[in-house]
């Protein structure tokens, strides 16, 4: 705590000579970040959190602080409010960031695992916001279920495999090339569950990744659980919202402009509903539970 | 039900492929066959390997259990579930038993088992097959590739519970095409079902009954994902002509199976209860159920119908009708997975882990203290419950009990109103003995007399009950400091049980 004393003292005058700022605010905007980092606190919740987020935003030199405070500790601020309280997140190479090695370990040596975890991640968001007015419009609640996230992968993945049966292509990959497999093959080709031996899910099946993907991000504060239906079902938060929106979305779509892939849509919702014909290929509880 | 013969040992992995094929048109035919090809090989796979097994497994046909357990899953799998594991394991018991008689059943079990998780292939993490082939590019050079295949695949069930099913490559392959029509197969299943009642072939009649349900279900299921997804965007469904061609088909459905069902109904009920067989009997009863659990299914349909038209209109107000959003919103499938899942691996690698990187959110380093290390490593690992979680125990809080009456008054009351059959009373006479012992005692005894008014006759007669106590007012004024009414003649009245019981089986 002392340091970051010693570093407001130091910063903070050159900004406003007028307010000083004493060893007690900068306590408190590094409380504030404090409670960011915990995200599962709700601010309506604890009235300390309460009272630093009103802070924040009626004190701007205080928020200046603050957002300082978190800068310095490797944090991005997303947005300061009583519904996603003090929402912030770790900036790259930050001590908080989470790394793909340490959330599963296999995909350090095996590239499909990984490629199959990251695309759970983007497919739970892709579900829980299905068109871009629900992205940007912030009352909107989301719900996903693990079995719903698989079915909507399998159906997209189906589609390409049928897309290439009617080019008459061989869609079979190249041996000892795995790098240029398409990546839908991977997801198609991986068992959606499993039996073990302790009936639990099958660690390595998609809907195992699917289930480790949303129990860590229920562990964010990103998602809350709401029931045991289709293999779970959960809503997401206001923090999700912002996550996706202003950080994960954009930083996907760069990596994907890198790659000059430029997709095109007339701005309408692409993710379509599964089609009926392939009753062979519909998992029991697939679909999605009903919310009112 | 045996293999071709002659492919007696294919090797899984097809190294020196055949002649070069000419063109890349008759190639493809070549991929396609030696694709199929493929699909047999774990099949052959389990003979060849039987002898690896601890034990002395050559009697067993493995190919002959193999091909036999696919038949029994894709028999055994409906629209909404697949084959249950054990279920398979115990009807492939009675073939792998007559080819060894001699052998323990534990054993045979075991066959069933190593059959059933090699065709799942339980050991790879895909639970699939690959197999190696090798075609000509388009430009002539020699590619090979790999073609990756599962024979039965394990899908998510109701709670949990996981199911088998037979992939297409098998059912094309192993089986033969099957083609199934919803509509007609409900169809097909009643008017079978049908015929086995007034034949009383009951245990078939069972089985024909539960598919029927299935059909049922399958309805309700397409039904659900089409509001679904209506709930998520009213465009992503045709709300034009295919849903409401849908829904008004289904509501025909409704009505004509409903019919079906209860005419369904009656003809079981009767055979349930001309049946002298006690199996038949209860085979019929629990067919009853079935039907009646049919019939409580499209009720339920029915019901979800007539509210998908209200669903539609309320979603179309609020996805059409609210004021369009400024922001640039990024539509994550159509921007983001739809075209990442055609790139290939490396390229795809990049995107997913640019959003994984970004949107899993943060975690507070962890930073351990040697003690508590030690007492970590030190710890006993935790037996997994099997049973589940524990269940907490449950916070009650004791109710106050608000009854008027205590249970020793009302059999105060009730032992005062124990009247002999021939001497009834007046109801002054019992409340001013009742207030003797408990001034709060009459209040009850009063009660009871005016409920002993309208005696449940019903209800003695059906439990067949001995007596009755019952009251008449034949005109005189009740005198009491507290009660005013009529002076009730409190009475018992005994019952003829045995008659009555006689009675009951008569009017049955």
């Amino acid at each position: 705590m002392s340091e970051h004393v010693e570093w407001s003292d130091a910063e903070a005058p050159a900004p406003s000579a007028s307010a000083a700022v004493t060893p007690a605010d900068a306590a408190d905007a590094a409380r504030l970040v404090a409670f960011g980092l915990q995200p599962k606190l709700q601010p309506a919740r604890d009235q300390e959190y309460t009272e630093l987020l009103r802070r924040y935003r009626e004190d701007p030199p205080f928020a200046r602080l603050a957002d300082a405070v978190a800068a310095g500790l490797g944090l991005v601020v997303l947005e300061v409010s009583p519904r996603a309280g003090m929402a912030v997140t770790a900036a790259e190479d930050s001590v908080f960031a989470v790394r793909m090695g340490d959330y599963a370990r296999r995909t350090s040596a095996d590239s499909g695992d990984r490629f199959l975890h990251g695309l759970a991640h983007l497919a739970v968001a892709a579900m829980a916001f299905p068109r871009p007015e629900d992205l940007a419009d912030d009352g909107y609640i989301g719900r996903v279920s693990v079995n719903g996230v698989d079915a909507f992968v399998r159906q997209a993945c189906h589609r390409l495999e049928e897309r290439a049966e009617q080019q008459g292509e061989n869609t079979d990959p190249a041996t000892e090339a795995p790098g240029l497999e398409a990546a839908w093959r991977i997801w198609a080709r991986r068992s959606s569950t499993g039996a073990t031996k302790d009936a639990r899910r099958l660690a390595g099946s998609t809907t195992g990744i699917v289930g480790k993907a949303v129990a860590f991000l229920t562990d964010s504060g990103f998602l809350q659980r709401t029931g045991d239906d289709n293999g779970g079902t959960y809503r997401t938060t206001a923090r999700y919202q912002l996550q996706v929106r202003d950080m994960a979305g954009g930083a996907a779509m760069a990596e994907l402009l890198e790659l000059g892939v430029v997709p095109v849509t007339d701005g309408t919702p692409t993710l379509l509903p599964a089609e009926e014909t392939d009753d062979l290929d519909l998992v029991a509880d697939a679909g999605l539970p009903f919310h009112s | 039900m045996t293999s071709p013969a002659s492919t007696d040992s294919v090797p899984p992995q097809l190294s020196a492929g055949p002649r070069p094929a000419p063109g890349p048109a008759a190639d493809e035919g070549l991929a396609r066959r030696l694709r199929a090809l493929a699909c047999t090989a774990p099949i052959h796979d389990l003979d060849a390997r039987k002898a690896n097994l601890a034990g002395e497994y050559s009697v067993y046909g493995m190919a002959e259990i193999a091909l036999a357990a696919i038949d029994l899953v894709t028999l055994n799998m409906d629209f909404d579930t697949g084959a249950d594991h054990d279920q398979i394991v115990a009807r492939l018991l009675p073939r792998i038993a007559a080819q060894a008689p001699q052998r323990p059943v534990a054993e045979h079990e075991r066959v069933a088992r190593w059959v059933l998780e090699n065709l799942i292939n339980v050991g790879s993490v895909d639970r699939g097959f690959r197999a190696v082939y090798g075609t000509f590019a388009p430009d002539g050079s020699y590619v090979r590739r790999d073609y990756d295949f599962k024979l039965i695949e394990e899908v998510p069930g109701y709670g949990g519970s996981v199911y088998l099913r037979t992939t297409d490559e098998a059912v094309n392959v192993l089986v033969g095409a099957l083609d199934t029509d919803v509509t007609s197969a409900q169809i097909a299943a009643e008017v079978k079902l049908e015929v086995l009642i007034s034949r009383g072939r009951l245990a078939d009649a069972q089985l024909a009954a539960e598919q029927a349900r299935y059909r049922t279900v399958q309805y309700s299921e397409t039904l659900r994902r089409a509001l679904e997804a209506t709930r998520r965007n009213v465009r992503a469904v045709d709300w034009l002509n295919a849903v409401p061609d849908m829904i008004a088909e289904a509501l025909d459905h409704v009505a004509d199976r409903y019919r079906h069902e209860n005419a369904i109904l009656t003809n079981i009920r009767k055979a349930r209860d001309e049946s002298e067989d006690p199996e038949n009997k209860r085979r019929a009863a629990e067919l009853v159920d079935i039907v009646k659990d049919c019939i409580r299914r499209h009720t339920q349909l029915q019901s979800r119908l007539l509210e998908a038209g209200p669903l539609f209109r309320a979603e179309q107000d609020r996805q059409a009708f609210a004021t369009p959003m400024t922001a640039s919103g990024i539509d994550l499938y159509g921007h983001l997975v739809a075209p990442v899942l055609p790139l290939p691996l490396e390229q795809a690698l990049r995107v997913t882990d640019a959003f994984f990187a970004r949107g899993t959110g943060l975690r507070t380093p962890v930073s351990v203290r040697v003690g508590d290390l030690v007492d970590i490593l030190l710890t006993p690992p935790m037996e997994r419950e099997h049973l589940g979680a524990e269940m907490p125990e449950p916070d009650l809080i004791a109710t106050p009990d608000d009854s008027r009456f205590s249970e020793e008054q009302l059999a105060a009351a009730m032992e005062l109103l124990d009247l002999p059959a021939d001497a009834p009373r007046r109801l002054s006479g019992l409340l001013a003995q009742a207030r003797r012992s408990d001034p709060d005692l009459p209040y009850l005894v009063a009660l009871l007399a005016v409920h002993a008014a309208s005696p449940p006759v019903g209800t003695a007669y059906r439990q067949g009950e001995g007596k009755l106590l019952f009251a008449v007012d034949d005109g005189t004024e009740l005198e009491d400091p507290e009660f005013g009414g009529a002076d009730l003649i409190v009475g018992t009245a005994l019952l003829d049980a045995v008659g009555m019981a006689a009675d009951r089986t008569e009017a049955a």
